[in-house]
């Protein structure tokens, strides 16, 4: 197996081809302990592990939990309404008090933007960049990959098709990012509001209407409308988004076949994504949050587990 | 006392030329400029600087600076801006109101101009708010702040939105001969925005201040002054389209001047990757076209002045999430280097780079210096243009220390500054 030579991850940004193969094989192997009776191996026994989700989550966080148990590691939970930071310490004040209890990895979600990059600036332990604002959400986009790669065989090569708000959506471009690197076609949709400037330099196709983004597509990939955008003019109503965005039957008809239909969470059915598609056979959604786990299991191994680990047995 | 400075370059920006001169300051006044060798030395009485090749220029104008008292003295005080601007070769400053209170009646105009006095090291002038509070509602006594001594007019930071306001505070100063300047942003299109809008923001995944948030009010501006026929000058230009827009008002006649900072002529949107809080700066570093735009509208007169947007900044404001962190850079002590640096690219010669720095804003805001010659103020500047340093934090004498040009290459160095034929900066060693 290779080595994995980051102190942090950051985003998809910073990784190469062979960092994401070694990752998704890493899951690969790691993915099984979730199936044993005893789900926990002692691999990161004596490490200690920081989840600080600065704005709320619950599949990210519970994801990150579960993969740090299975691997013995020790968890620790702050939110923004527990930590120091409602009583107006810094995020980098923050940040240095947590390092000065010597913990191994620190997973921070954080609504800005860069939020990751200033904590790793200053922390000896490694930081996870578990979602930061409207830019990266790395893990979700590893576990997407994973997703993909084993339910197609490989990612080079196949069309991808991302509906919904790319502007504003950290898990699209960390899939952007991702997914172009492995050599997939990308295809961007969503109204032009939520289509962000010189987005075709990231390497992507952009195609406005759905029904053409879908067609001939092996992936679909749904990104969660925030309904608080509204507000932000970047549509006009609930209901118009769902007629022209949402996605239903009769559209995924349009795409191959054995196209695979994905969704990061939460979902609001109905308004992004019909029941009848989130449900059908298509879907790969609950395999995603499956995934989740191993892929991250496979992250927090290759960055503080590694050759001083004890071995996977 | 009489000061012969002798064996310099002196940099003329009135007649666009650079002579080897000598200089005789009596008092607060340049006596006599001739070609070196002209005097002789036949009193004792005289203090002789000897430049020894090293360039002359006359003391810097800056237009555009933010000295933070009264309000925010841990950022900056007027002392601490007034040894910045020494160092980096100012001789005046204009201030801009957004302090706390904001500059808009004569008691806080005469508080800075005490303050600038007590530190006595450069000229100091007050720019004063258009609006009261810098609400945009209703507007200043132009005449009794111009009284008190302010030199312009400028609701900065919070840009005039309504247009009528915007109008009659340019009818209303011409009147009373103050400079209107206005900070061009759309405060719709620009809100949430943390950098410049395109490739890099949609890459990094920050939130974009597009272009056009700058360029509609440029546009509105020039639409005011063709109305109105009454002077305005655009801060910190910083975009391909608001470069053309201002070229095109002056080619029709229009009384509107314009300047840009070093920033938007140094650095583009680029300077961002990283999420480097120093880089965040209002209007946004913007795309590389924009750049070249703006070298361009230096190069052929459409940007009359290079003014620095000094805005210090302490940790609290800018070692915090991005989208936290306040706009803005210090720039007093950076500005002539990147200046050099047009000059070096051939963008401009000395003496224009020198203008834009000094004659030209002292006729924008009809203040005295910007020129070395028989009778004018000895505000005098001599810099070592050749020398190369790196900045650390130990040169900076602003109270804050928040530039993107740490640890990065200057070209020039400011050995010894004049003002009103008396040092107030001399580099040690």
């Amino acid at each position: 197996m290779g080595t994995f030579s980051h102190k942090d991850l950051l985003g998809m940004r910073q990784l190469s081809v062979e960092d994401i193969n070694l990752i998704l094989e890493t899951a690969e192997s790691l993915k099984e302990i979730s199936q044993r009776d005893v789900k926990k191996v002692p691999t990161l026994r004596g490490k200690s592990i920081i989840n600080f989700f600065y704005e709320p989550s619950t599949r990210t966080r519970t994801s990150f939990e579960v993969a740090a148990k299975r691997l013995s590691a020790d968890t620790l939970s702050l939110s923004a309404s527990t930590s120091s930071m409602v009583k107006g310490e810094t995020l980098i004040d923050t940040a240095r008090n947590l390092q000065a209890m010597n913990p191994d990895l620190i997973v921070l979600r954080h609504s800005s933007s860069g939020a990751p990059h200033l904590l790793a600036g200053v922390m000896e332990a490694g930081v996870i960049n578990a979602g930061d604002g409207i830019n990266e959400h790395p893990t979700q986009a590893l576990l997407d990959m994973f997703t993909i790669k084993e339910k197609k065989g490989r990612i080079e090569g196949l069309e991808i098709a991302i509906i919904g708000d790319i502007a504003h959506s950290r898990v699209a471009r960390s899939n952007i990012i991702g997914l172009t690197k492995m050599g997939a076609s990308v295809t961007v949709s969503g109204p032009p509001t939520m289509m962000p400037l010189d987005i075709h330099k990231m390497g992507v196709k952009v195609e406005y209407d759905p029904r053409k983004a879908v067609e001939e597509k092996d992936v679909v990939m749904l990104l969660r409308i925030q309904l608080e955008r509204q507000s932000k003019l970047l549509f006009p109503t609930v209901r118009e988004y769902a007629k022209f965005f949402g996605i239903n039957n009769a559209l995924v008809k349009l795409a191959k076949n054995d196209v695979i239909i994905m969704h990061p969470g939460p979902m609001n059915r109905g308004v992004e994504i019909e029941s009848e598609v989130a449900d059908g056979p298509c879907s790969v959604i609950l395999d995603q949050v499956a995934n989740g786990v191993a892929v991250r299991m496979a992250i927090l191994y290759l960055l503080i587990g590694g050759a001083k680990s004890e071995g996977m047995d | 006392m009489r000061v012969w400075i002798r064996n310099g370059k002196v940099v003329d920006p009135v007649n666009n030329s650079v002579e080897e001169y000598d200089i005789i300051i009596e008092g607060e006044r340049v006596s006599e400029i001739a070609p070196r060798g002209s005097f002789e030395l036949n009193s004792e009485k005289i203090q002789i600087i000897e430049a020894g090749g090293k360039l002359i220029l006359p003391g810097l104008i800056d237009m555009h600076t933010h000295l933070r008292e009264p309000g925010y003295e841990y950022k900056e005080t007027i002392a601490s801006g007034s040894l910045a601007a020494a160092a980096g070769g100012f001789t005046s400053i204009a201030c801009m109101p957004n302090t706390d209170p904001p500059n808009d009646c004569r008691a806080v105009t005469e508080f800075i101009l005490e303050q600038a006095e007590r530190a006595n090291l450069v000229r100091v002038y007050p720019i004063a708010a258009i609006s009261i509070g810098q609400m945009g509602e209703r507007l200043t006594e132009f005449g009794d702040l111009k009284e008190a001594g302010a030199v312009g007019l400028s609701d900065d930071g919070r840009p005039v939105v309504n247009s009528e306001l915007m109008r009659r505070a340019m009818e209303y100063a011409r009147f009373h001969g103050l400079t209107v300047i206005s900070h061009c942003e759309d405060l719709y299109l620009s809100e949430g925005g943390v950098m410049h809008e395109g490739e890099i923001s949609t890459k990094i995944g920050l939130p974009g201040i597009p272009a056009a948030s700058e360029e509609i009010m440029v546009y509105r501006d020039i639409a005011l002054a063709r109305l109105t026929r009454c002077p305005v000058h655009i801060a910190h230009v910083s975009t391909a389209e608001s470069v053309d827009l201002i070229r095109r008002a002056k080619e029709a006649g229009l009384p509107v001047t314009a300047e840009t900072a070093p920033h938007y002529f140094s650095l583009d949107h680029r300077a961002l990757i990283g999420y480097n809080t120093n880089a965040k700066v209002n209007p946004p570093l913007r795309s590389e076209t924009d750049v070249e735009a703006v070298k361009q509208g230096l190069k052929d007169g459409t940007i009359d002045a290079i003014a620095t947007d000094h805005a210090p900044h302490s940790p609290l404001e800018k070692e915090v999430e991005f989208d936290k962190a306040a706009p803005g850079m210090i720039g007093l002590q950076t500005a002539l280097s990147l200046a050099f640096n047009l000059v070096e690219e051939g963008i401009l010669s000395l003496p224009e780079a020198i203008a834009k720095l000094s004659l030209n804003p002292s006729r924008i805001l009809g203040v005295e210096g910007g020129r070395i010659s028989k009778g004018q103020v000895a505000d005098i500047v001599m810099v070592d243009h050749k020398s190369r340093y790196i900045l650390g934090e130990k040169e900076i004498q602003s109270k804050s220390k928040n530039t993107p040009f740490l640890g990065k290459e200057l070209l020039g160095r400011v050995e010894m500054t004049m003002v009103g034929g008396r040092i107030v900066w001399q580099r040690a060693g």
